[in-house]
């Protein structure tokens, strides 16, 4: 036993780390018996000391096999990596001990307890997860109120768009400014056509039926593209040297940030079309596209603002004594440096525009959280909060993630100082 | 010899700070001028506000029979006459070291991009960095950038050349390169200010020397004349310093 009080050294490495491997072993085998078979083979000490026993076993375990230089590659791992001081023995052991409790639970939540056949409420009979709820709610949850029947024109708008972006990836660079400008300017409105119809033999479907995933995709992809360019010219506008320009900018950026979204939303329903002259009416979904919009446009100036502050002097001063003029000076030369600096901060800005869109429930417009909110007060489907929205959630992280992922690759890509 | 550059009674004040004291200055084509002087004596901003990317407050500054000032119309014309070397390069890091060169001949000057890139590899070639053409700025040597710099501003077939202080921010290895490119432009009749230390160059290729102190120019004379027997004192003083 006098071992146990004197620095475990390599000499008597065998018996330590015999010693306090099964320190270990004991301390997750309490764990897990406790765990999965509600057993508790501590139960003979005080509650509190039962509780942390395991912690306090498998500390004092690790510590016996903490020897530096040990000679065993997977012991100075072992070590290394996550044994390298008390402290870090206890954060060690905390983290897997939580895994083993909470990650079972929530794994038989999501799938070995969950409900997937079925058609109703009733048929969810397991005490897991009724994803019956969102197979039958799932087509609400895509498109909306939009009619069953017309679904295939916002599919065939959705795979057109793929396609499009598709293409601009394979495409030669000779063709891919000609794919832009369609993909910029034309696409939109066929787009937009195609979905609301109205014309060429479409019924028009009314923006108040449109809905759910394929809305949040449409005020996300109509805001991120129009927001930049407006961002743009007001963060070069705020650093203009014509005073007018600059107090203009200064103005609708501070306005526009100042104002939460919410307020700008209920606004750009109730109190707009006050202001319109009678008998002209400019849709709801245009109202609130506009208002995200601008509202997105003075984030994003600021952030591209940052990005023009970052530039040294000499980039300017370089650009104009080879006599280029501010335009020339900004398109060629500044801008594509000073927007490189801030992709992650406009990545930034993207993420939270995409996860600002279900705020327009406030107008009446249901995107993917609103179409969860409206199913779950649904009678026929009571008590089904958590499962929608962990479904709304487990999308927008899949599309946030996503759009993160691309930043990042866009940032190697466009990387010069190698 | 024709005038080129004529600068009358020039003052320059930064706040209250005045940086240029009535400067007065005429230059001829195909002169080479070489301004030294202890820092803060004026001698950058004199030759930034010959393509104005300093303003002067008063007096007059004619390049190339136009004058300029805050009515300037086309500054940028009169800039693209005016090449421009700085200490610290400046080069474009997001464009390789041939789109640095084509860029502005290509934009400002609309020349096709054939044609452009063949001026530019002309005066890579010039600078002898020709083999780097593809690299980007951040992978070559200060030396390499600051030629670079030197044939981006001559892809734009300037009738002038300002440097300033083009060797200040290089390693004593380096700095000879630079200037041997500097020294062949010299002689194939370039116009040149040069702001710089470089004594050694200065006698090797200066027409006219001048001497600037507390934003006045204090002493302008011949090459010759200015080193073996300058006529301040304050001169006398600075060259007994750096020789």
């Amino acid at each position: 036993m006098k071992n146990i009080l004197i620095k475990p050294s390599k000499e008597n490495l065998t018996s330590f780390v015999t010693f306090g491997s099964f320190l270990i072993f004991v301390s997750f085998f309490d764990v897990l018996a406790n765990t999965f078979f509600n057993l508790n083979f501590t139960a003979f000490l005080p509650s509190k000391l039962s509780y942390f026993a395991p912690l306090i076993i498998g500390t004092i375990g690790l510590y016996l096999i903490r020897i530096e230089f040990s000679g065993n590659k997977l012991l100075d791992k072992i070590n290394i990596n996550f044994n390298s001081s008390n402290f870090n023995a206890i954060l060690t052991l905390i983290v897997i001990f939580a895994l083993i409790k909470y990650i079972p639970p929530i794994l038989n939540w999501f799938f070995f307890d969950a409900n997937f056949i079925g058609n109703t409420k009733e048929d969810c009979t397991g005490s897991g997860a009724c994803w019956v709820f969102v197979k039958v709610w799932f087509n609400r949850f895509v498109y909306g109120m939009y009619p069953d029947a017309e679904q295939w024109r916002i599919n065939s708008a959705f795979i057109m768009l793929f396609a499009l972006v598709g293409a601009s990836f394979f495409v030669p660079l000779r063709l891919k400014k000609y794919l832009l400008i369609f993909l910029l300017f034309v696409y939109p409105i066929i787009g937009l056509k195609l979905i609301s119809g109205g014309d060429f033999g479409l019924k028009y479907v009314e923006t108040g039926a449109w809905g759910g995933l394929s809305l949040t995709f449409i005020v996300s992809a109509f805001a991120l593209i129009l927001c930049f360019p407006i961002g743009m010219f007001l963060a070069l506008g705020r650093r203009s040297s014509l005073p007018a320009i600059r107090y203009t900018s200064i103005g609708f950026i501070e306005l526009w940030r100042g104002v939460p979204l919410i307020t700008v939303l209920f606004m750009s329903a109730v109190m707009f079309p006050m202001f319109l002259p009678d008998g002209t009416y400019v849709d709801k979904l245009i109202r609130v596209l506009i208002a995200i919009t601008l509202f997105e446009a003075a984030y994003m100036a600021e952030v591209i603002r940052g990005g023009l502050q970052a530039l040294p002097k000499g980039q300017y001063e370089a650009a104009k004594s080879l006599g280029m003029g501010y335009w020339r000076m900004h398109f060629l030369i500044i801008l594509p440096q000073a927007l490189k600096l801030v992709i992650p901060g406009v990545a930034n800005t993207f993420l939270a525009l995409v996860k600002d869109t279900p705020l327009i429930f406030v107008v009446g417009l249901l995107e993917l959280a609103g179409m969860v909110n409206l199913a779950k007060t649904n009678p026929k489907w009571l008590g089904m909060a958590m499962e929608g929205y962990v479904f709304a959630g487990l999308v927008f992280w899949i599309i946030c993630y996503a759009m993160s992922r691309y930043s990042q690759n866009l940032e190697r890509k466009l990387s010069t100082e190698r | 010899m024709s005038k080129i550059i004529e600068l009358k009674n020039v003052n320059k004040w930064f706040d209250k700070f005045q940086a240029l004291k009535d400067v007065n200055l005429e230059v001829n084509q195909q002169e080479k001028i070489v301004i030294c002087g202890p820092s803060g004596s004026g001698k950058s901003t004199l030759i930034r506000c010959i393509n104005r990317l300093e303003e002067h407050q008063k007096g007059q500054i004619i390049v190339d029979g136009k004058e300029i000032s805050e009515n300037t119309k086309d500054i940028e014309k009169i800039r693209a006459e005016v090449g421009m070397v700085f200490q610290q390069f400046n080069l474009f890091p997001h464009l390789s070291i041939l789109d640095n060169c084509t860029l502005a001949p290509i934009w400002v000057k609309k020349m096709p991009k054939k044609q452009a890139e063949e001026v530019a590899m002309k005066n890579l070639e010039r600078v002898q960095i020709a083999d780097q053409a593809k690299k980007f700025p951040g992978q070559l040597s200060g030396g390499q950038q600051q030629r670079c710099a030197l044939a981006r501003a001559l892809c734009m077939e300037p009738k002038i050349m300002l440097f300033d202080e083009p060797t200040s921010a290089l390693d004593p290895e380096m700095i000879k390169e630079v200037l041997d490119s500097m020294v062949d432009l010299a002689k194939a009749g370039m116009t040149m200010i040069v702001v710089t230390h470089e004594m050694g160059f200065a006698k090797e290729v200066a027409d006219n020397m001048i001497f600037m102190d507390e934003g006045r120019i204090v002493e302008k004379a011949k090459t010759k004349d200015f080193f073996d027997n300058p006529k301040s004192d304050r001169t006398k003083l600075f060259l007994s310093q750096i020789l």
